[in-house]
């Protein structure tokens, strides 16, 4: 992965001492609660209903043994011993003290981390595939280009307080693992006729209040136009954008207002003056930061591996855990392990200081000493052989970390919810969890098979409900918590948003309503079909049909 | 005390200084705002008011001395400032709301401006940024570029890499303080318009 320079070191380094006068001056009441906020939300510090939160960037993932025990060590001496991966691939902390927090800035310097642009009105952390470098339909790997634009959205001076957030995705594969429609700017990166590098542009895509899926503004961009193309985007978003409502602050309201057709018109025009500028991508330094991704060792394998067969014959926990938990490897013998974050009755994607050591030392031993983030808030190991695997699975069942659910009903996207965030209207690890225990049955989770499950506690969509297969969203009605459920949305190349089924629930009816929506698509399915499938061939009358069904027993117990 | 920053590109320093502008405001809006459910209902997309016609005549400029004068004053009062436009005594000012189009359409050389000054409202407004940057990449404007309004000192460094040269600070702050994050990174990674070569044209890093 990539590695610092002298002048990467300076630039964190330098930002740890301004952070830390300006948290000085607002202590020292020379800043005003409202001076100070968009300094501390670009260092991703939140005031939340407990304490503050701070988002620690893991930039597109990607983290070393070194780091995560380092982030490991954080959590244990200035927080409460755990930290929670976020859909952002980032690490959040629930309780730190805002006097403390220079001082984690200034360990996380030392391993090379920082918190810069994790949140507010600027350009954040830039995401992509956690298989990236590692998936065999993997066209190109597009960590370096992240790796580019990371470097040049970090204190962009044109761009430092836009009217809202602005998230961006790059993939390098046909099956899109990175989300890159639901972004406001997507990038897919693919061969063109000529065999050259290119990019397919989306722009405007989007969860929160108003869920939108991007719209494509440009099929082909060649590669050294990356960061001038975004630079027109953005440039007649930050000059156009709305700013008087932050709800409609978004780019992909700009877009929606202006039609793609007019905004491309715009962007274009603005780039014809920015193109070939220089910021335009080098041969050169795409060459040098490609040299710190896939520079792996691998052994020479076999494809098969027979002690590893035999073991999966003879083990059944073993064999289930494979089958959801491990992924194919584009070299033979190697396969990538995906450590659940989700064990039934937790918080999804929190994982305590113990288990972060745990899945450090695990790298360390048999993945190159490198790991990811997912954005299902599951930690992964890229490279680990074959033979290896048992060793894996046995050290990571013991530490919690190898539920066998992932891509299963269990494997919850969820937000921190009303018990931490102070946007949410409604808490919604409680319902995760509680899910989670009403579907506390491997054989019967496997039956389900695969589907998706999302839960936020607000229109602001952090745990990505509009394209969970089931949805969940937490609604205030008279101050009071509320779940409104839809289904049918989708996430990657065929993405869709999904449709509310009827009026919404109470916190202790959603394990019964998650029930009767699997009691139907039981009942309906045929034998190849997922949940997805079934819900696109019916639509969603069947499911709001058995959902909605009076109870006789419950009118007769109350008539 | 002067609460004026002001940098010199050519020895890349900065120092308070003495303002010798005197920046001319509008009156107060009379059209009554209109409410709708309790909120301000603002009709441009990114929900401005404009000025009217009654702001513009009832502007009042000094007789005598450098002035800074709004854009749409300008515009409707062209003739009667043409000689301190002459006299290079004359400078415009607009609001991040404005387009920099009707800026330059008053002019055949925009660099018959001694001085540009561009109001933020708030803090968060970034438009400065942007405009800042076109006036100097786009339209080639090479004199005095001034941010005023809720100019604070963690904006300077943004702003002076986005092509601005003076910084009035906000009146209950210190300027002599604001003077030292001008420097607060020394490297930046992406050209702009202070330094336009990004970090890998700047040195060599392999």
């Amino acid at each position: 992965m990539y590695k610092y320079d002298a002048i990467d070191q300076k630039i964190v380094d330098e930002r740890v001492t301004q952070y830390r006068d300006q948290t000085r001056r607002y202590l020292a009441g020379e800043l005003s609660e409202d001076e100070f906020r968009p300094l501390r939300l670009q260092n991703g510090l939140y005031i939340q209903r407990h304490a503050p939160m701070l988002r620690i960037a893991v930039p597109y993932g990607m983290l070393s043994s070194k780091q995560l025990r380092k982030l490991g060590d954080i959590a244990k001496k200035y927080d409460k011993d755990y930290g929670h991966f976020s859909t952002r691939q980032n690490l959040q902390l629930n309780w730190p003290k805002l006097e403390d927090t220079p001082d984690i800035l200034a360990e996380l310097a030392t391993v090379e981390m920082h918190a810069i642009q994790t949140s507010g009105n600027c350009i954040r952390n830039i995401t992509t595939d956690q298989f990236a470098g590692i998936a065999p339909d993997e066209i190109i790997d597009p960590r370096a280009m992240a790796e580019i634009m990371r470097q040049w959205s970090t204190f962009h001076p044109e761009f430092a307080l836009l009217p809202r957030k602005f998230k961006i995705a790059v993939s390098g594969t046909k099956d899109d693992r990175a989300v890159v429609q639901a972004h406001d700017i997507g990038m897919e990166f693919y061969k063109d006729a000529a065999g050259k590098l290119a990019i397919k542009v989306w722009v405007g895509g989007g969860l929160g209040r108003t869920p939108i899926l991007g719209s494509v503004i440009r099929e082909h961009l060649e590669w050294q136009h990356a960061l001038t193309y975004c630079e027109a985007i953005i440039r007649v978003y930050n000059l156009h954008g709305r700013r008087d409502n932050i709800y409609k602050a978004r780019i992909k309201i700009l877009v929606k207002a202006l039609g793609i057709e007019e905004f491309k018109r715009q962007v274009e025009a603005e780039w014809a003056h920015l193109k070939d500028a220089p910021n335009t991508i080098t041969e050169a330094e795409l060459a040098r930061v490609s040299t710190y991704f896939g520079v792996f060792d691998y052994a020479k394998l076999p494809a098969y591996d027979a002690s590893f067969d035999a073991t999966v014959a003879s083990n059944p926990a073993f064999a289930a855990w494979v089958k959801r938990c491990t992924h194919a490897h584009k070299i033979p013998g190697y396969r990538a392990v995906t450590l659940s974050l989700k064990p039934h009755g937790k918080a999804p994607g929190d994982a305590t200081s113990a288990q972060m050591h745990t899945v450090a030392d695990l790298a360390e031993a048999y993945s190159f000493g490198e790991l990811r983030v997912s954005h299902e808030q599951n930690l992964i190991l890229a490279d680990v052989k074959l033979s290896d695997l048992f060793a894996v699975w046995e050290k990571a069942r013991a530490n919690g970390l190898a539920t066998p659910n992932i891509g299963l009903l269990t494997d919850i996207i969820c937000c921190p919810g009303g018990d931490f965030c102070s946007l949410a209207n409604a808490k919604s690890i409680p319902i995760a969890e509680a899910i989670q225990m009403q579907f506390d049955n491997l054989d019967y989770l496997h039956d389900i098979g695969d589907i998706e499950l999302n839960i936020s506690g607000c229109m602001n969509a952090c745990g990505h409900h509009h394209v969970g297969h089931i949805g969940i969203l937490g609604v205030d009605k008279d101050g009071s918590e509320w779940y409104q459920v839809s289904i049918g949305g989708k996430q990657g190349n065929d993405a869709s948003i999904g449709a509310v089924i009827g009026p919404s629930f109470s916190a202790e009816e959603m394990p019964q309503v998650v029930q009767k929506l699997i009691d139907v698509y039981v009942k309906e399915r045929t034998p190849e079909e997922r949940f997805i499938d079934t819900v696109r061939r019916l639509g969603i009358a069947p499911f709001k049909a058995h959902v909605y069904a009076r109870d006789p027993a419950k009118e007769s117990a109350t008539a | 005390m002067s609460n004026l920053i002001k940098f010199d590109i050519e020895n890349k320093k900065a120092s308070v200084v003495e303002n010798e502008w005197q920046c001319v405001e509008l009156p107060p809006s009379e059209v009554a705002e209109r409410v709708q459910a309790g909120k301000v209902v603002l009709f441009k997309l990114t929900g401005e008011n404009t000025v009217t016609e009654a702001q513009i005549a009832n502007t009042v400029i000094p007789a005598t001395g450098k002035v800074i004068v709004p854009l749409s004053v300008y515009a409707a009062k062209k003739d009667a400032l043409a000689e301190r436009m002459d006299a290079s005594a004359l400078g415009i000012w607009l609001d991040t709301h404005e387009t920099l189009e009707s800026l330059i359409a008053q002019f055949d050389d925009i660099n018959r401006l001694p001085i540009i000054a561009i109001h933020v409202a708030r803090f968060a407004d970034g438009r400065i940024f942007s405009l800042g940057t076109l006036l100097r990449t786009r339209y080639g404007y090479k004199n005095e570029l001034r941010a005023f309004g809720d100019v604070l000192r963690d904006q300077l460094f943004f702003l002076k890499r986005s092509g601005f040269t003076s910084f009035l600070i906000r009146a209950d702050r210190s300027a002599d303080e604001a003077l030292a994050s001008l420097n607060d990174f020394s490297a930046p990674y992406q050209g702009a318009v202070d330094e336009p070569k990004p970090v890998f044209q700047r040195y060599n890093r392999a």
